[in-house]
């Protein structure tokens, strides 16, 4: 109880906030509700923000780190609504720790708004593997693809890192920052927008119940008890997220009949280079962690990953070298289609990877973490944007995993919209008003969609077995690999430079 | 005589008091509206009801309010019937931002720009112009003469504590003229093609700006564009070019639909040649012109060096 009224004191400055809280930090929520039922929070008396991001992962810090990094929008009061534990506790990654599965590939563009937001700085302290090189397969060995940075122009495809380096890197930074904020560390149950509607009176009162009664002010209820108001909400709160379903967006989208395990892998040798190969039943991917470590991406049907799940260590790591490797079918030599000459008439430059040889990756001495299983499915909201509530991240979109682009569209949506913020503010206009986030919609929608569209259709061309379509995907392999403007628009788009020309 | 002409139509002219047929429009208004005492002790000379300074209306019943309070959620509706007039709004701040901020040498990376400077917003309508300034910072006075925008623009500026400080009067430029107000920026947006004399208004303009002050007025060009954009799109922009500020019901509609539309307007409208040399005579120096350039692929507005429908002038009073 003494720890809530000091931590109430302490409101803005998340540093302070972080010693009171140590002792509700592994509760469940739950006990947190029943421990605060005296609390002095007086009814009806809510703290007002200017912006609630509900969830504090990682696209909802780097929403709040964008925000304090540009001068229109860091005099803003935020709150952070997470009950993630981990978010009040100064998180020390030690350096000995084995490399968590759960990692994202960074694209170029995601790099530079990290750089910009003065995030970068913190990620480079912890583990992180830069990759220039990458190589694509399928199980038919009718064609494979190499790509290297330097076919665009680039010093680096993208940097493999762990969420957990991320998710810390933005905490540190947004605690760096003056940005007035303060992390709530529960869950939101409730959530209600009114219609604007107009004073009846003539001398103007503002206290927050009044301004919620007429709509300028959306209100948000805790699970802790607390009541927060907002101008604007976003909703940062994952695939399944409450924002998006207290605020009625419609979604659509399938489950893909298919399941991830992922792990952490040793080497012997250091790996530099992200692979990727189709198999039949889903795409296996090995990416570079560093300091000899790779993690494994394995897509396959849900029997099959729960018997991979629970084989033994030594016949799992069979499975995948034999995966990587000569299950399933033959290397792929490029005989089939020549080395190319089809292709000279378009080739134009030839790009420095088009003379690369296909290599098996290395193989995978030790398993380095559990197994893990995620089941895979495309998501999407139909809208993004509606008065006063707003959805970036997976909240807004779930996609296929396979080309590691879920969490780059995250922080595309983050950027975006605190873009939009700014320029809402620069002529004074009210941050949750429907035609503003509309912008934002209208923006990041058809990209998002797009990008969705185009892994979806790898997933579903990948996944069938037929002769004359391998013929197509081989066909395929061989155009991206030795078309080079090809290549390079390909390897523009996955890192987040371009759209696709159809917007641009 | 243009101005004799325009005199015999029954017109929307916000700033002609002697147009009383604006009295038989609003058949929901009752035709007195109880007003305390003037703040200051400046007597009316018209008769008008229509031009009573007052600051706030205070006498009003709650069924009066809770008529306001609906019409005021109906013009205020980004969604609703004054949809464009919504939608042009950033653009023209963008324009008014970045000339003030030049002009007065204020950081334009500052969210509230404007801390320090008095702004009057002439014309303000229901405070679509007012609410945003009052958000930059600036000590907004907005003025309209028709008594039911300034009830809307008060109910709705009331509850944001950042606008609720506007101060909203029911007057015209020139009785303010008269009290000898002084403001640091003149923003009159889409009034000057309603106005009868745009010469006298324009002076009345530059006397309420204070010396290196700013005037910034936008409007309707007359030219070939415009006439056509007008005949092409008259349902929509009759509500726009009478700067829907009117809250509309079907009687208002029906008798709307009566008035002769875009084309006897038109032949009112400023060539901004002629609004340069209106404000060069008022002492008012044009330094920037923008056009506004409509994309109906985007559904948005932009700044452009198209004059030649809507644009908007920033001039500053030089003596």
């Amino acid at each position: 109880m003494m720890n809530r009224i000091v931590a109430r004191n302490f409101g803005s400055n998340v540093y302070r906030l972080r010693i009171p809280w140590r002792p509700f930090s592994n509760d469940a929520a739950s006990n947190l509700s029943s421990s605060n039922a005296g609390n002095p929070t007086k009814e009806g008396e809510g703290q007002q923000y200017d912006i609630a991001i509900v969830g504090g992962g990682m696209v909802g810090l780097a929403l709040a780190c964008s925000l304090a990094s540009r001068p229109l929008t860091k005099h803003l009061n935020v709150a952070i609504i997470d009950s993630n534990p981990a978010l009040g506790r100064n998180h020390f990654i030690k350096k000995e720790d084995l490399p968590d599965p759960r990692v994202s590939t960074v694209t170029p563009a995601t790099i530079s708004f990290f750089k910009d937001i003065g995030a970068w700085q913190y990620v480079e302290r912890h583990r992180h593997a830069y990759f220039d090189k990458m190589q694509v397969w399928d199980y038919t060995g009718l064609g494979y693809t190499k790509y290297n940075a330097r076919d665009a122009n680039k010093e680096v495809l993208g940097c493999v890192v762990e969420n957990k380096v991320l998710l810390s890197s933005l905490l540190s930074c947004v605690q760096d920052t003056d940005l007035q904020k303060k992390i709530y560390p529960s869950r939101l149950t409730s959530m209600s927008i009114l219609p604007n509607s107009s004073s009846l009176e003539e001398d103007s009162t503002a206290s927050e119940t009044v301004l919620f009664t007429h709509g300028r002010l959306a209100k948000l209820e805790l699970e802790d008890g607390h009541s927060v108001y907002a101008k604007l909400v976003v909703g940062a709160d994952g695939g399944k997220s409450r924002v998006r379903e207290l605020a009625g967006f419609r979604t659509t989208g399938w489950n893909y009949s298919q399941n991830a395990i992922i792990c952490t892998v040793e080497h012997a040798v250091e790996n530099h280079c992200a692979w990727q190969r189709f198999l039949p039943a889903g795409p296996i991917a090995l990416l570079p962690i560093g300091d000899k470590f790779s993690n494994i991406v394995w897509t396959m049907n849900p029997k099959e990953s729960s018997e991979f799940k629970s084989v033994t260590e030594d016949d799992f790591l069979k499975a995948v070298n034999h995966a990587l490797d000569y299950g399933y079918g033959p290397h792929p030599t490029s005989s089939l289609l020549g080395n190319g000459d089809i292709f000279s008439w378009f080739k134009g430059d030839i790009t420095m990877s088009a003379h690369d040889c296909f290599e098996v990756p290395p193989k995978v001495a030790k398993l380095a973490s559990e197994r893990m299983v995620f089941p895979l499915s495309l998501r999407h909201a139909s809208d993004y944007a509606s008065k006063r509530v707003v959805l970036i991240g997976d909240a807004a979109h779930t996609v296929h995993p396979l080309a590691g682009q879920g969490v780059n569209l995250g922080f595309g949506d983050a950027s975006t919209l605190s873009n939009i913020i700014s320029e809402g503010i620069a002529v004074g206009t009210d941050i949750g008003e429907v035609s503003l986030l509309k912008k934002y919609e209208a923006d990041r929608k058809p990209a998002n969609v797009m990008m969705m569209a185009v892994l979806d259709g790898f997933q579903k061309a990948y996944s069938v077995d037929f002769g004359p379509l391998n013929i197509l995907r081989a066909a395929a392999f061989h155009g991206a690999h030795y078309i080079s403007p090809l290549k390079k628009s390909i390897i523009s788009y996955a890192s987040g430079e371009h759209r696709l020309p159809l917007f641009s | 005589m243009a101005s004799s002409k325009l005199l015999s139509q029954p017109r929307w002219f916000r700033f002609l008091p002697r147009n009383l047929s604006n009295v038989r429009l609003f058949s929901d208004l009752p035709s007195q509206l109880p007003v305390s005492e003037p703040q200051n002790s400046i007597e009316s000379k018209s008769n008008n009801r229509f031009s009573k300074p007052s600051s706030t209306p205070s006498s009003l019943k709650e069924p009066e309010l809770a008529k306001f309070s609906a019409i005021a959620d109906t013009w205020w509706d980004s969604e609703g019937p004054f949809k464009p007039l919504h939608i042009m709004n950033p653009t023209r701040l963008a324009f008014i931002r970045s000339t003030l901020c030049r002009h007065f040498g204020k950081d334009p990376l500052c969210a509230r720009p404007f801390e320090g400077l008095r702004i009057i917003d002439v014309g303000c309508g229901g405070g679509i112009l007012s609410e945003p300034l009052a958000r930059m910072g600036a000590a907004v006075t907005g003025i309209d003469a028709v008594e039911k925008n300034i009830k809307i623009a008060r109910l709705h500026a009331n509850l944001d504590p950042t606008t609720s400080t506007i101060e909203y009067c029911c007057t015209t430029a020139e009785k303010l003229v008269d009290e000898q107000r002084k403001f640091d920026a003149v923003v009159a947006l889409e009034v000057i093609e309603h106005v009868a004399d745009p010469a006298e208004f324009c002076k009345s303009l530059a006397a309420l700006t204070v010396h290196e002050g700013a005037t910034v007025v936008s409007t309707i060009n007359r030219s070939m564009r415009s006439y056509a954009t007008a005949i092409v799109a008259a349902e929509y922009l009759l509500q726009w070019n009478l700067y829907g500020y009117y809250p509309w019901n079907k009687h208002d509609i029906a008798v709307a639909s009566e008035l002769p539309k875009g084309t006897h307007e038109w032949s009112s409208f400023l060539t901004p040649e002629e609004l340069t040399m209106i404000l060069k005579r008022a002492s008012i120096d044009v330094k920037e012109m923008a056009g506004f350039v409509y994309n109906p692929l985007t559904g948005r507005w932009s700044l452009s060096d198209d004059i030649s429908v809507n644009f908007i002038a920033f001039g500053t009073k030089e003596n």
